[in-house]
């Protein structure tokens, strides 16, 4: 065993496992407040990655103009999405709002390989591309750097969450919505303010991920992954999606070097399955108790 | 008009087709199913056999989603072991079809099975993601064992009855329509039955199904195998109907379509899977043959693949939204109409 390689493969698996965290946060932030289950995250974060792709290379937009005009534009979209397909479905069968969610991710591709064609795209290049040490480890610029812009943001997000008045809203929704009605939190508003935080969080991802593998319209394929993710960290767990996402990375990194570039998701789903046998309700989910 | 329901007997009252304008119009279909190969081109009874396995395969998914309430994405994945047992038997063994169909379907079934066992622990959506995991799971298998071909996958021979091979849609009519009716019957009378009802109870509320007396674990099962099995016949038809298999054949993407059936068809109906499967299918090639018709034709069809994408998506979600008891619904409300005819509802 050659532990300096084992090494380098983990820091690798780990950065990786960063991105997920970001997108699955995403995901739990709509999930929390809602209780829908988004399957169409991974399509939102695609849209995200080219509308920054639109803005920057179309629109020759600088850096720090592009980004937070894709970040905006999805966030915008977020909120059309909530308002015309999530909010006439309140109060329907959880299954109904999932299955609406996977019409909207068929919509969405569609909709890029209209408006974009199906072709792979590059992103710019904006991070700096001296390799990084760590240690012995050799590291791959654009992961590290892309790991450590989601680990900033996630800070910054979760801040946002703990002090904002908006914030402690969705968390007083998230917790107990009648009592938040009652308290005169707007909860429909604080809906769409999930929708709205979600969607620029995926924006968000959706740039560092296009812009370390190149953006397609089969990018979507990064929210089955994130949808393992949650489901192994709970999925109304912020805690859980942050472990959960450095766990499966770490988990399709080593698999992927050990095992061959194959295994990276079956790895991912067997460990799933497991999960789920182990503990239904994912590693730090809220077990729900049924009553009749 | 309809004028009352005058039954004397529980058997009348419990039949699956009661009224006499029913028989006469079954008569009518039956004929129609019957004449059909003999009028409609190669191209259109291309169609009615995809149809067909599509039917097959959505009542199945029906029985599991829209009777007993879990959610599957794995229809795809079953389909595909019923398809992967038939072409391995037809290919080393050389064993007679209806054999191979029913031996899909009981390789299918205990697939069903196997994947069904976290039912009783997990539910809703944590299920439904579970398939998802065995349908990756099986298609990995599909990928990478020797027994499947690897990535090529299995090309077959034409299916042989008493001698004759089926290598036309023509033919294959024969066999896969009336296999297909015999799994509707089969379907439509499961819900006259005692297991019917218990998966009904199931779907409502599994706790008070449980306090019943309806031993929940061994429902949920028989419901996955049942479901799974009626995927490995229509995916056995499927491969004799293409005649090669890959592990491409049976995407993810495949399954979803067959929740969608269900979804625009009408969950928990026999009819809504009917319905859904045939509109589910046909969307896209009367998109084509829009497309052929408008001006300036061979411009668009680049844009025919997203749109037929949107379309399917915005047909879920226009369903969801606007008639979420599908089109078995809109079916219902028009025999209304006429059943109170000249007066409105």
């Amino acid at each position: 065993m050659d532990w300096a390689y084992l090494f380098e493969i983990s820091l690798t698996g780990l950065a990786g496992g960063g991105l997920y965290a970001l997108a699955a946060l995403a995901f739990v932030m709509v999930y929390k407040a809602t209780r829908v289950v988004n399957i169409a995250i991974g399509e939102i974060l695609m849209v995200g990655a080219y509308l920054f792709f639109t803005f920057s290379a179309s629109f020759a937009l600088p850096l720090w103009l592009a980004i937070p005009a894709a970040v905006l534009c999805c966030g915008l979209l977020g909120a059309v999405i909530e308002r015309t397909i999530i909010r006439p479905l309140l109060g329907e069968p959880p299954i109904s709002v999932f299955m609406v969610t996977v019409g909207l991710a068929s919509v969405l591709v569609g909709l890029v390989e209209m408006i974009w064609t199906a072709d792979q795209r590059r992103l710019p290049d904006f991070m700096p591309t001296q390799p990084i040490m760590i240690g012995e480890a050799f590291l791959a610029p654009k992961i590290f750097w892309g790991a450590v812009i989601a680990v900033v943001f996630i800070a910054v997000v979760l801040l946002v969450f703990r002090f904002w008045r908006g914030g402690v809203a969705l968390r007083a929704t998230a917790s107990d919505q009648a009592a938040a009605y009652s308290m005169g939190i707007n909860v429909p508003r604080v809906f769409s303010l999930a929708w709205v935080v979600s969607a620029m969080i995926a924006a968000v991802s959706g740039i560092i991920v296009g812009s370390i593998g190149g953006i397609s319209s089969s990018m979507g394929i990064f929210g089955l992954s994130v949808l393992v993710v949650v489901i192994v960290g709970g999925l109304d767990s912020v805690l859980g999606a942050l472990i959960g996402g450095l766990f499966i990375g770490l988990i399709e990194a080593l698999a992927g070097a050990f095992l061959g570039g194959e295994y990276k998701l079956l790895s991912t789903f067997i460990m799933l399955v497991i999960v789920l046998m182990i503990r239904p309700y994912g590693l730090f989910g809220t077990r729900e108790i049924e009553r009749l | 008009m309809r004028i009352g329901t005058l039954k004397q007997s529980y058997v009348a009252d419990a039949a699956l087709f009661d009224s006499r304008t029913q028989k006469i119009w079954l008569a009518v279909a039956a004929a129609l199913l019957c004449i059909f190969p003999f009028m409609a081109s190669d191209y259109w009874l291309y169609l009615a056999c995809l149809v067909s396995i599509n039917v097959a395969s959505a009542t199945g998914l029906n029985i599991l989603t829209g009777y007993t309430g879990l959610v599957s994405l794995g229809q795809a994945a079953f389909m595909g072991l019923g398809a992967y047992t038939v072409a391995i038997l037809e290919t080393r063994l050389g064993t007679p079809f209806l054999l191979n169909l029913l031996a899909g379907g009981i390789v299918a079934m205990l697939g069903g099975i196997v994947v069904g066992i976290p039912s009783l622990r997990v539910k809703g959506l944590y299920l439904a993601i579970a398939t998802i995991a065995a349908s990756f799971i099986a298609h990995f298998l599909f990928a990478n064992l020797a027994l499947t071909g690897g990535t090529t996958g299995i090309s077959m021979p034409p299916a042989k009855f008493f001698g004759l091979p089926l290598e036309t849609s023509f033919r294959l009519y024969w066999v896969i329509v009336p296999i297909m009716l015999l799994m509707l019957l089969g379907a439509a009378n499961l819900f006259r039955t005692r297991i019917g009802r218990a998966f009904i109870a199931i779907r409502d509320r599994d706790i008070s199904a449980e306090v019943l007396g309806i031993p929940l674990l061994r429902y949920k099962l028989l419901s996955f195998g049942l479901s799974s099995f009626y995927a490995g016949v229509a995916g056995g038809l499927w491969a004799y109907f293409f005649r090669v298999v890959t592990p491409e054949s049976f995407p993810l993407l495949m399954s979803i379509f067959f929740l969608a059936a269900i979804i625009v068809g009408g969950m928990g109906s026999i009819l809504g899977a009917i319905l859904g499967a045939v509109f589910m299918t046909m969307v896209p090639e009367l998109l084509k043959l829009v497309v052929d018709l408008l001006p300036g034709g061979s411009e668009l069809t680049v844009f025919l693949s997203p749109v037929r994408t949107i379309i399917f998506g915005l047909l879920i979600i226009g369903f969801l939204v606007f008639e979420p008891l599908g089109l078995a619904e809109v079916w219902r409300r028009i025999r209304r109409f006429f059943h109170l005819w000249p007066f409105r509802n």
